[in-house]
């Protein structure tokens, strides 16, 4: 029997929750009946929600790529809320645009860092929790940069590639405890993170970067974070529970050519 | 509000299987049903069921094969319900036979229903769905396409199956496409189940024990056991997703494949 997209009672933990899709997703998650704990590094960003959504959402200053960080939200989720149910493991970065020859050492590290390391934290400290308890959703955010590549974001295209590969090892392993893990890979969404690649990638003018990717994107325009959140929540819910392991495009078109 | 409200959904194959359990939750969700198979008897009484429930529901007997048939199916829809805004093309058969057994006039049948017939109905819902200056559409139409985790990797003694579900994802891109560059606003995507427990995979696991000479229950066990999760999907979990992309839930995805295989091409 399917759930229809209801959430009711289960609590979720969103990291990234005070950038653009985080805040959507955690609005959406709310709508539907579930609790959030949000996790960002920079708590003003999530005053807005927490305002906004009332007793369902909580919120916690964290450093995805620090692990003790990392076992302080995952406790507070507990702590709070008594377990995890679901996980949107979304913190990401995308680092400044720089050619191959130029791309100093240190900004890699710092784009593998909160990309991959962070995303690996959260596993490792979710995962567990979610197969003892024999179930549990968890989403990562890949990018149509985890399937194609950019001049430019080399950092960026190979952290989010990687995500995938950690998505599908992870499935592997926790799948036969019930515990599905799938990413959402989105094409070019109107937001901060899109707008700071624009301007990196058009030296400055990131308008006429902007017009070249929608000429890119088959359906003509870029998505909203309302239409990642949805995915998100779909994957989140009782009726996505055989899709496991599994790279979900949410992108207008843009990686079907 | 239900997700589907006010909108009009052709599903193939309807009459069973993963088919029907489309039918059942797009009822639910307030759309408008025509439903077809190539079991009219069964088909009919189907929608007739759904009918009596409340259900705005026709069933009609098709042979997805035939390019007349479709123009009927398309016809009824549009004097029924309107211009149709979702299309599951989902009809199809599951053979498996060796590569050395399998003659042209094995081949070609497969082919005939599990890739030409999703040609078709993309074809002639394409030429319905569209949005036009004179009668724009209120959200995007969607047409999704039922291939498999097959039509993603191969296995041995599938040649047919697998070569058309394969053709049935390339198919499902190159439409999404067109249907965007026209600006047609018509969605298009493909969803790749893994076995799943319906009358289909029911004979196959009876065929194959017979070849093999083992028990069905170890072949069904077998099978579970390819996927990561430990078991087969349910025909309602197939129809979630299928759920999702015929909403405006997914209204920024066209082209996509979405796999509901337990994990199954994940390792």
């Amino acid at each position: 029997m399917l759930n229809n997209n209801q959430l009711d009672g289960l609590v979720a933990v969103i990291t990234g929750a005070g950038g653009e899709i985080g805040s959507a997703t955690c609005r959406l998650i709310v709508a539907r009946g579930a609790k959030v704990l949000g996790v960002d590094r920079n708590p003003a960003s999530m005053a807005g929600l927490a305002n906004e959504l009332g007793e369902s959402f909580r919120c916690i200053e964290a450093d995805v790529t620090d692990e003790d960080s990392v076992r302080d939200y995952v406790r507070t989720a507990v702590d709070i809320f008594g377990r995890i149910d679901i996980f949107f493991n979304n913190a990401g970065i995308e680092g400044p645009v720089h050619p191959i020859g130029d791309y100093p050492l240190e900004t890699f590290r710092k784009v593998v860092d909160v990309n991959l390391i962070g995303v690996f934290l959260g596993l490792k400290h979710v995962v567990p929790l979610m197969m003892a308890a024999g179930k549990g959703s968890v989403i990562n955010t890949s990018s149509v940069a985890g399937l194609t590549g950019t001049a430019g974001i080399c950092a960026y295209n190979a952290t989010k590639h990687a995500v995938i590969g950690l998505t599908r090892s992870v499935a592997a392993e926790a799948a036969p405890r019930g515990v599905c893990i799938n990413s959402v890979n989105p094409g070019p969404i109107a937001s901060r993170m899109m707008s700071s690649l624009e301007d990196g990638l058009g030296g400055g003018n990131g308008p006429a970067v902007h017009d070249a990717l929608k000429g890119m994107i088959p359906a003509g325009r870029y998505g909203t974070t309302e239409e990642v959140a949805a995915l998100v929540a779909f994957l989140a819910s009782e009726d996505a529970r055989y899709i496991n392991g599994a790279v979900m495009t949410v992108d207008g078109g843009f990686t079907v050519g | 509000m239900a997700r589907l409200q006010g909108k009009t959904a052709i599903i193939t194959g309807a009459a069973a299987g993963i088919g029907a359990a489309t039918a059942r939750a797009f009822a639910r969700e307030g759309a408008a049903l025509v439903l077809t198979d190539i079991d009219g008897a069964a088909v009919e009484a189907f929608a007739s069921e759904l009918s009596a429930a409340g259900v705005k529901a026709i069933g009609i007997a098709h042979d997805v094969r035939d390019e007349g048939q479709w123009q009927v199916v398309i016809d009824r829809t549009l004097a029924s319900f309107g211009r149709p805004d979702i299309l599951v093309n989902n009809a199809g058969i599951g053979p498996s036979k060796p590569l050395l057994e399998t003659s042209l006039a094995d081949f070609r049948p497969v082919t005939a229903i599990n890739l030409d017939a999703v040609f078709l109905g993309c074809r002639f819902a394409v030429e319905a769905m569209q949005s036009t200056e004179t009668s724009p559409r209120q959200s995007s139409a969607s047409i999704i396409n039922l291939s498999s985790i097959l039509g993603l990797v191969g296995m041995a003694t599938t040649a047919a199956y697998s070569a058309n579900k394969g053709g049935v994802r390339l198919l499902t891109k190159t439409i999404a496409l067109e249907a965007a560059a026209k600006k047609w606003d018509i969605r298009v995507n493909s969803v790749h189940p893994g076995f799943t427990w319906t009358p289909m995979v029911q004979e196959s696991v009876k065929r194959i024990a017979g070849q093999t000479g083992g028990a069905a229950e170890d072949t069904r066990a077998g099978i579970a056991g390819l996927h990561p999760l430990g078991r087969m999907g349910e025909p309602h979990e197939i129809a979630a997703a299928i759920l999702f992309l015929a909403s405006d839930e997914a209204s920024f995805m066209t082209g996509s494949e979405v796999t509901v295989d337990g994990g199954y091409t994940a390792i």
